[in-house]
């Protein structure tokens, strides 16, 4: 059997991946800014002095780590309208991610706050600072120096599965996949090519975050 | 239009989850022993099979699962095999959980000091005896929990074969959505599955982590 790999349509094509790539690295953008801060609240909430908020929390936790992010997705997107909470595609998308990334960054960030010596705080209060000014200026910061690599891989891990999003065509880069695929019948070479769009995006991400970590958090106190 | 009842939802549900539970189950396993083979790979002596599985384990965790599922379905056609949903299915998530196994599990090999090595060319034994009687056991021993919350991950990673076709539980709620016009319930339902099948799992993986964290 006699097939030959024919990437000629590539060229045509370039837009479309580019403005995929560009919705995809958008995506990741919003959910990783919204999903540390959100993570911030939760991991503070799994440590609150109310027991109630605390089981929320886990609750939360626990329900979006043990259920598959595709499934997620679908219930936001196809079962939240029945509800009267109808999103748009890209909403629906930027919400179901951040969510996950949210529960999964909340472990993080958790064992982040809880790696920073107590006498951190003490010193602080000994100084006169307020409980607020103290999280913000003194713990906050130690704790995303600990865990910047692991945050660093979930940003990583989340960019890839937000391929899923496609599912509820969101344009993106598995969606302008697979519309090009349809188009020139060329599937293995289309997704061949998609495919090392991600790894470099993935590759790229993780040194970029790497350098800006190095250069903003970690400088001047390692 | 056929009528479906809240039990008749639940019963096609829990049948579809059997192929959930059963791709979980063979992609675990077949992950496991390619795996391995991974693994030998990446301690090797010889530095092109180090890099080779390095750069294998970069692949399939650099790139999104579903474009692998996506590569194999269409690439493996183009090579004469004739290839269905199952198949594609099976062999995508074997290869993504050896490349994510192999990783777990060198970091078990690694943490090992070497005078576990010392200690076995010293009782005369070869390479393969060494890692056979001393290294691998202990390696797997130390990663169980990350082992198990990987089979987690596994079991959550199937949802995307759906995509590609195959029949397991989120391809058959989406059906069932279709006849029902009922997405809240289904998918609610499709999670509560998928938590009950999960959970226990993360239960168990926790209490490994506190019982490794107490030694």
């Amino acid at each position: 059997m006699g097939y030959a790999l024919d990437f000629g349509w590539l060229n045509d094509a370039l837009g479309m991946i580019a403005s995929g790539a560009a919705m995809t690295v958008f995506l990741i953008v919003v959910t990783s800014v919204a999903g540390t801060l959100l993570s911030i609240f939760g991991a503070i909430g799994r440590r609150s002095r109310h027991a109630i908020l605390r089981k929320l929390v886990a609750g939360y936790v626990e329900l979006i780590r043990n259920t598959p992010f595709l499934v997620q997705l679908f219930f936001i997107f196809f079962g939240l309208p029945r509800l009267g909470i109808r999103l748009d595609p890209v909403a629906a998308a930027i919400l179901a991610m951040t969510l996950n990334m949210a529960a999964y960054s909340t472990e993080i960030v958790g064992a982040g706050l809880d790696a920073v010596h107590k006498g951190q705080t003490e010193a602080a209060k000994a100084l006169g600072l307020r409980p607020r000014i103290i999280f913000i200026k003194i713990v906050l910061p130690q704790a995303l120096k600990v865990i910047f690599p692991a945050l660093t891989s979930q940003i990583v891990i989340m960019m890839l599965e937000s391929a899923v999003v496609s599912q509820i065509a969101v344009r993106e880069l598995t969606y302008e996949a697979d519309m090009l695929q349809a188009r020139t019948f060329r599937a293995f070479e289309t997704y061949f090519i998609v495919t090392l769009v991600y790894l470099g995006l993935s590759i790229a991400l993780r040194r970029l975050l790497y350098a800006a970590g190095r250069r903003s958090i970690a400088g001047g106190m390692a | 239009m056929i009528e479906f009842t809240f039990w008749d939802i639940a019963r096609n549900l829990l049948l579809a989850a059997r192929w959930t539970v059963l791709l979980s189950i063979v992609a675990f396993a077949g992950g496991a022993i390619v795996g391995v083979a991974i693994l030998l790979a990446r301690i090797s002596k010889r530095s092109w099979l180090r890099r080779s599985a390095q750069y294998y384990i970069g692949l399939f965790q650099g790139t999104p699962l579903l474009m692998q599922l996506f590569l194999l379905f269409f690439g493996l056609p183009l090579l004469g095999f004739r290839i269905e949903a199952w198949t594609a299915a099976v062999l995508g998530l074997t290869l993504c959980a050896s490349a994510f196994l192999a990783e777990i599990w060198r970091g078990g090999v690694q943490s090992l000091p070497n005078g576990q090595w010392d200690a076995g060319s010293s009782l005369g034994l070869h390479y393969i005896a060494q890692l056979r009687l001393i290294i691998l056991p202990q390696a797997f021993a130390i990663t169980r929990a990350p082992t198990v919350g990987f089979l987690v991950q596994l079991i959550k990673s199937t949802a995307l074969t759906s995509i590609i076709g195959f029949e397991e539980l989120v391809r058959t709620s989406n059906a069932i959505n279709n006849a029902t016009f009922e997405p809240f319930t289904v998918y609610g339902l499709v999670a509560l599955i998928y938590f009950v099948l999960c959970y226990p799992l993360t239960r168990y993986t926790k209490k490994l982590e506190l019982r490794t964290a107490q030694r």
